[in-house]
């Protein structure tokens, strides 16, 4: 054990995820820099604050949450929610997964093959449909998705942002793939238009 | 035999912590089988790559735009 040492290499190993989630919150690669910038300057000046209990990158996203609300106050553009903080009203929770399997457990519908999927990740026209179907996801289920997947949290550090459980984070990111699932196979892989594009 | 729903339950918890070595395997006979459930497999990972590649272009995406 090195203590709770917080090196310069240790810092900048961090960078990456921070740029991720601020550049998601910000979008605008230039603030998102900025930001991450000023959260590892602050960190590095307050390197005694960080008690390491809660993990260094946990301390460092609650600095950075600060720098962006900061911006947020500076700016005139209040229209721009934060998106990681949203919450959800919606709790249609049962009823939802119950759509995608019948009574008896067996997939409703459920997913069919998809043609080469590798090839759409070259196409534009795919990030189009994958954005749209990725903004179709419930606030909070969107928020706990994108701090796992896009942004590259562990599991538990995407619980202790969103304030989730265990059993809910499980559920949720459960939920996300099956509507992101179900969103690219109507959208992308099942549809008849674009087969004819490419025909 | 678990059913589907508990099936892909677990194949979607398999891609954020390790599986039970029983879970492992109810999971590996089901997909044998089960063409939705593997299926479902394949394009929860799928979604997960996508989603990487999605994070990794976005700055280049937001630079881009008008």
């Amino acid at each position: 054990m090195t203590d709770t040492l917080l090196t310069e290499q240790a810092l900048a190993a961090q960078r990456p995820v921070l740029f991720r989630y601020a550049l998601l919150q910000l979008r605008d690669s230039e603030l998102a820099d900025d930001a991450v910038q000023d959260t590892l300057l602050a960190a590095w000046q307050s390197a005694a604050g960080f008690e390491g209990k809660a993990g260094l990158r946990t301390w460092l996203i609650g600095i950075l949450k600060h720098k962006i609300a900061d911006h947020w106050r500076r700016s005139a553009r209040e229209a721009v929610a934060p998106i990681f903080d949203r919450t959800d009203e919606e709790d249609d929770g049962e009823a939802e997964q119950d759509d995608y399997f019948m009574s008896s457990g067996h997939w409703n519908g459920g997913p069919k093959a998809w043609a080469d999927p590798e090839a759409a990740l070259k196409q534009q026209e795919f990030w189009t449909i994958y954005e749209v179907c990725q903004n179709n996801l419930p606030p909070k289920m969107a928020n706990v998705f994108m701090l796992r997947e896009l942004v590259g949290l562990d599991a538990d550090e995407v619980c202790r942002e969103a304030g989730l459980s265990d059993a809910n984070y499980w559920v949720t990111m459960h939920r996300a793939r099956l509507r992101l699932r179900e969103c690219l196979e109507i959208r992308w892989f099942n549809n008849t238009k674009q087969e004819k594009n490419h025909a | 035999m678990r059913s589907c729903r508990a099936i892909s339950a677990l194949v979607s918890q398999g891609l954020d912590k390790e599986l039970s070595l029983r879970e492992r395997f109810s999971v590996w006979l089901h997909v044998m089988m089960c063409t939705r459930c593997r299926n479902f497999q394949t394009q929860s990972r799928f979604i997960r790559k996508a989603a990487r590649r999605y994070s990794d272009d976005l700055q280049s995406r937001l630079d881009n735009k008008p």
